[in-house]
């Protein structure tokens, strides 16, 4: 956050008290995820592993701050019956500059993203920031709108593939590190310490990110009350 | 006609689109709080993706592949045509039954709209792509996916429904339970990883 401070400072524009809560605000108390309740589709399927998640974090800051500025400056000129178009046609532009970066750069990734990396164009965060808040203010505060949403997805995002790769597969970012096997960092098979841990093969399988999310929505509400539904 | 069936019965039980790939979890869990309205969706879902996924594989085959219209590789071009056509088919939905079909158009109404942003639709038109489906195996897979999220999503609202009468945490209220059940009915649905689509 100290490093957007210095950039936002440079180009002459102020850093207050407003901006500061543009970006912490979809950290927490307006979480994407967790309240908003957006963009859940092409995030769970992307979680058993850190890495694609966080190249799926990455992917979608990059989607959402540009396709607000590019929204924000052209918002007057959107005539409101098409504005729907005219949005999804700006994500899928930046999506397919997305994709055919990783396509180049990381292939590894794209191949295991797969269709999940076209469906950020869908992603309700996105399109759900460009009508609530792009097409309403100037391209600087929806820049840093779109950095504290994407942050704010990003995070829960690494969060549920920290517990299911770890839990499930005993390794972080791909580096292995509780296993019964020796190329991992603790044995569990000879370590006496560890020798009754089994990692956890549900975590690998899809329900359990929906199980992860749920813990991680209880623990949320359960620490802001404010929050908890009452329908 | 055997394979086509084979491709229904799988991708409506087997690979869920709602349940296994988690597509459309965003509409899903916001309409999801009574049957009827979930129906209403659920329907609406399977109409358009029966209709965009046919539409979808002929532009990608016809004008973006290599042997297409312009004897150019084109796929770049992928996303931006086929979220064009998914927008302008919902319109173009929207309009006919607005014209043809009032009562249709009033259950189904509000519905239409969210549908282009749900990640089934063009989820379902990206994974016939990677799947290289022909062009009765798209029908089949679009229908098959449709019918798939329906089930899903009515099922859910039945749950929904029910449990409002249960004590759950103050916490897990609405949402939270919303993951919670859609897990289980996840797991549920692992169960049918077992069947042979073959023996169909």
């Amino acid at each position: 956050m100290a490093d957007t401070a210095v950039v936002e400072k440079k180009q002459g524009l102020t850093f207050g008290k407003k901006e500061r809560k543009l970006l912490t605000d979809p950290l927490s108390e307006n979480n994407p995820i967790t309240v908003q309740v957006l963009g859940i589709c092409s995030a769970l399927a992307v979680t058993t592993g850190m890495k694609n998640a966080l190249v799926m974090a990455i992917a979608v800051v990059f989607v959402c701050i540009f396709a607000n500025v590019i929204t924000s400056s052209i918002r007057k000129m959107i005539p409101k019956s098409v504005r729907m178009i005219v949005q999804l046609i700006i994500i899928a532009t930046l999506v397919t500059v997305v994709e055919l970066v990783l396509k180049a750069y990381a292939f590894e990734s794209y191949k295991q993203l797969s269709v999940f990396i076209g469906l950020i164009i869908t992603n309700c965060i996105v399109m759900g920031r460009l009508e609530a808040f792009a097409m309403a203010n100037r391209p600087y505060e929806s820049a840093l709108d779109g950095l504290g949403n994407g942050i704010g997805y990003g995070i829960i995002l690494l969060i549920v593939a920290f517990v299911r790769e770890f839990f499930g597969k005993g390794e972080i970012f791909g580096a292995k590190i509780l296993g019964a096997t020796p190329d991992y960092w603790l044995n569990t098979s000879e370590s006496s310490i560890m020798g009754w841990y089994q990692p956890n093969n549900l975590m690998v399988l899809f329900p359990s990110a929906m199980f992860v999310i749920a813990v991680i929505i209880w623990a949320h509400r359960a620490w802001k009350p404010q929050l908890v539904d009452v329908s | 006609m055997g394979e086509l069936v084979n491709i229904f019965i799988k991708s409506a039980f087997i690979e869920n689109l709602a349940l296994s790939y988690f597509l459309g979890m965003c509409s899903y869990l916001a309409v999801s709080k009574t049957v009827k309205t979930a129906v209403g969706l659920g329907l609406a879902v399977i109409f358009v993706l029966a209709i965009t996924m046919p539409i979808n594989w002929v532009i990608n085959v016809w004008l973006l592949g290599e042997n297409g219209i312009f004897q150019t590789d084109l796929t770049f071009l992928r996303f931006i045509l086929f979220i064009a056509v998914i927008a302008s088919m919902v319109q173009l939905v929207e309009m006919v039954v607005e014209k043809y079909s009032p009562s249709l158009y009033n259950s189904l109404g509000i519905f239409l709209p969210l549908i282009t942003v749900n990640c089934a639709i063009l989820g379902g038109s990206l994974f016939m792509v990677s799947k290289e489906y022909n062009f009765s195996e798209s029908v089949a897979f679009g229908i098959g996916g449709g019918f798939g999220w329906f089930l899903a999503i009515v099922a859910i609202a039945a749950i929904r429904e029910k449990i409002k009468y249960s004590a759950v945490p103050p916490a897990l209220r609405g949402l939270g339970m919303a993951f919670l059940l859609t897990g289980l009915m996840g797991m549920a649905f692992m169960g049918l990883m077992g069947i042979d689509p073959a023996a169909f």
